[in-house]
């Protein structure tokens, strides 16, 4: 039996973790402390991990603040998600030499190191399936996201607690990961016990060169007391199953003009969400015209480039492009890949300066529907 | 193509360049090996170290040895493509996007109502009707542009109306001197073309103004908004629904389209900023 | 014999399709036939406009000429058309010349002579106007798509 299997591991067995992980010859990424600001990065051992601390988060507000524990994982999601390293925001696609008898493309090369994810949340396993449906699931197959997706090794954790801003409950997506890793880690005693449970038979063998002992029923109470915990104190909340329907139906609704009035078209929440994936592409050259390369990068919808066809952009106006990025990941994201785009972490509400909230964005059309 | 990344350009070489307007070029390019498409599909065309650019196909698809591609040089990417010369690379991605209802309407009447530079995306719809003229009722095209001068394929439109068996008719906004033709914008054409509209598939391609108001002339001149065809036009980076530039409202012009149904989109055309 | 074959003419002409018979025998007391030949002018601009035409054959220019540039064509108008509006209202004068790019024959109305006419028989001048009304309408409708230049590049 590979998945299923439950187990307790201390903080000892976590930092052995990290070693099994390298020693077959993953990256190993994950939380970590940097700029005042829980990133994802690489990561050497438990000494990295942001111990102690927590995160205080609400519309527009981020603040790590010290806890009176030394707990491994007590906090939620902070700027970075996992998408930072299986679609990088910067990736040269080819290059190409133009010599006098010819032209010739080749391909970057991509990476072959695997990557171990550290800490996964349930909300980011979603938006990982997400992005999986929009890069590997249709017609046409993204190349440099499957050479960085196959073979990750991810290690979720599940919430004890949840962010100011988080609203997974209501979206169906946590805290509870259910599915799509490879373990998953519940902290049962602050900085010293992990539940950890098996999700794949890649994840029981490294479980089994970790030190465990077996997980008691009063373990798996703990464990399912902590996410309940999470569950019932999420910082935000929304109606989930008519959002798709109630949105397209109020397309000229007054309430764009209000958000519009609020909205800076930063695009900070398109950088910060998991599942939004929109790029553009620059071309290079050098002087003499002899190398060229074309370059991916990141783009968010909010910018003018962004609908740009000759004589103007189509979205011009700032109400016009905050309607096609909550449409896109509440409504019709759902048209086009069969699920929401939207998996309640929160990011958007918590890194956009102005402290725009899509639940109550969604929650001010449908209560002004009632009248 | 490559199966292993959609995003890498073949390199093709330019055999020849014509200019067909003020600002409007036709390449001739040698194809890629074993390249095929079908009418209304485009390619993603790469002026090396400036960019790349969705073009439509403009020639006949019969014609495998043959990529014909007419370009109107309005920005940095366009302009550099209808700059390329005979010998000179050119990247091709493609053939991409859902194409012209050629077989759904193998039986009826075909109008094809073009605007501007409109008309290059119908012409390999306009050679397939001809070279299979049986399977097809009337054929009506009706061709609106700008000014006499700016008038595409002009020998090409002028050798088919010579034909018995197409109705050619080209109209423009304004003209100045010696133009003894129609002068007015196309939907007016659209009275005096021949077809019986319970019967037709509408093929309709130009500025989306344009399109949007000729779709409610064919409607209201009794076509069934199913059965008329629009080419759409969007931003893309990618045209294979990566990019989300191309986006409007749920459908990705650059995979569920460019062409559409009226009836698919109608609602979407009415929107402003959508 | 004249009068009749021009009742008959007139009736078939789009522009008086399923007109009362009395309406058409009233009306037909103010049309004439005429003819132009290719690159002859019906009317100039200033000039009175004293009559409209329904179209039976040929093609019209209607035109307006700058200095420099020329005679500017803005409308082509053929078989089943009317031309000339600008008799409806004061001060009954031509805002542009028309042109016979082919030999034209069309019915033309004497514009003093159905004036009068509809100022007499009211029920003659609502059929009237609802006959001019889409003309109009749809002329304008077009012609804000040529003075939008769709197709100009707008870069």
């Amino acid at each position: 039996m590979d998945a299923g299997q439950k187990a307790v591991i201390t903080a000892e067995g976590l930092a052995t973790l990290f070693g099994v992980l390298k020693g077959r010859g993953y990256r190993v990424v994950g939380p970590t402390v940097r700029d005042q600001v829980i990133v994802y990065d690489d990561i050497d051992g438990l000494a990295d991990l942001p111990a102690g601390w927590k995160d205080e988060q609400d519309g527009g507000h981020y603040r790590l603040t010290r806890r009176d524990d030394q707990a491994l994982f007590g906090y939620v999601v902070g700027p970075h998600s996992w998408k930072k390293f299986l679609f990088p925001p910067v990736l040269r696609m080819w290059h190409a030499e133009h010599k006098p008898d010819g032209t010739q493309v080749a391909s970057e090369p991509e990476p072959t190191q695997r990557f171990a994810f550290i800490g996964v949340r349930a909300c980011e396993l979603h938006a990982i399936q997400i992005q999986d449906r929009v890069f590997l699931g249709g017609s046409y197959v993204d190349p440099h996201y499957r050479a960085r997706r196959e073979g990750t090794f991810l290690v979720a954790v599940n919430c004890g607690e949840a962010g100011g801003t988080c609203f997974c409950t209501s979206m169906g997506t946590g805290p509870k990961a259910d599915k799509g890793f490879d373990l998953a880690l519940t902290e049962l005693k602050a900085g010293s016990e992990l539940l950890i449970e098996t999700g794949t038979a890649d994840g029981a063998a490294v479980l089994s060169e970790l030190p465990h002992r077996a997980a008691t029923a009063e373990d798996e109470a703990v464990a399912e007391a902590a996410v309940a915990h999470a569950a019932a104190n999420m910082g935000r909340a929304m109606h989930a199953a008519d959002v798709r329907d109630l949105l397209l139906r109020n397309l000229e609704h007054a309430r764009w003009d209000d958000v519009a009035e609020r909205c800076l078209s930063c695009g900070n929440c398109t950088m910060v969400c998991p599942t939004c994936f929109c790029t553009s592409v620059e071309e290079s050259s050098d002087l003499a015209g002899v190398e060229s390369a074309r370059t991916r990068r990141w783009d968010s919808c909010f910018t003018m480039d962004h609908s740009y066809i000759h004589g103007g952009s189509v979205r011009q106006s700032g109400r016009s492009r905050y309607r096609q990025w909550m449409t896109h990941k509440l409504a019709t994201w759902v048209d086009q890949f069969g699920s929401s785009g939207c998996v309640g972490c929160g990011r958007c509400i918590t890194w956009c300066p102005v402290g725009i909230d899509i639940t109550e964005e969604v929650r001010a059309i449908r209560a002004s529907e009632r009248h | 193509m490559s199966a292993a990344d959609p995003m890498l350009p073949r390199v093709a070489r330019v055999r020849r360049r014509r200019r067909d307007g003020p600002d409007v070029w036709t390449l001739d390019v040698d194809p890629p090996e074993g390249f095929t498409y079908t009418p209304g599909q485009f390619n993603m065309l790469t002026a090396f170290g400036v960019g790349e650019a969705p073009i439509s196909m403009s020639g006949d698809c019969a014609k495998t040895g043959r990529l014909i591609h007419t370009i109107r040089a309005v920005g940095a990417v366009s302009s550099a493509l209808t700059r390329l010369g005979p010998g000179d690379a050119v990247g091709v991605r493609g053939p991409f996007g859902v194409g012209w209802p050629m077989e759904v309407a193998a039986g009826h009447d075909v109008v094809v109502v073009a605007g501007g530079l409109g008309l290059a995306p119908v012409r390999p719809a306009l050679y397939r009707l001809l070279t299979e003229r049986s399977r097809y009722g009337k054929v009506a095209l009706l061709y609106g542009t700008r000014r006499p001068e700016e008038i595409l394929f002009r020998a090409e439109l002028e050798e088919w109306r010579r034909r018995l068996d197409i109705q050619i008719e080209v109209t423009v906004d304004h003209a100045i001197g010696d133009w003894y033709g129609n002068v007015g914008v196309a939907t007016t054409l659209i009275p005096r073309a021949r077809f019986d509209p319970v019967n037709t598939i509408a093929i309709v391609c130009g500025p989306e103004i344009m399109m949007r108001f000729a779709s409610v002339a064919l409607r209201d001149a009794g076509v069934a908004p199913g059965s008329i065809y629009l080419s759409m036009e969007r931003s893309m980076k990618c045209a294979i629904g990566f990019c989300g530039h191309c986006q409007f409202g749920p459908v990705f012009v650059c995979k569920d389209g460019p062409v559409f149904p009226y009836e698919k989109i109608s609602r979407l055309l009415s929107m402003r900023e959508i | 014999m004249e009068i009749e074959g021009l009742e008959r003419i007139i009736s078939e002409h789009p522009f008086f399709a399923k007109m009362e018979k009395s309406f058409l025998d009233i009306v037909v007391g103010c049309a004439k036939n005429v003819r132009f030949e290719a690159g002859q002018y019906l009317f100039h601009e200033g000039e009175g406009a004293d009559q409209f035409y329904l179209v039976r054959h040929g093609r019209l220019a209607l035109q307006i000429t700058s200095p420099g540039r020329g005679a500017l064509t803005f409308q082509t108008l053929g078989e089943g058309e009317i031309v000339g509006i600008s008799w409806l209202i004061p001060p009954y004068r031509w805002a542009y010349d028309a042109k016979a790019l082919e030999l034209t024959r069309a019915i033309a109305m004497d514009a003093a002579c159905l004036r009068g006419k509809c100022e007499a028989d009211h029920d003659l001048g609502y059929d009237m106007m609802k006959r001019f009304m889409p003309v109009l309408i749809q002329r304008l409708q077009a012609m804000r798509m040529q003075i939008l230049d769709v197709y100009g590049t707008h870069a």
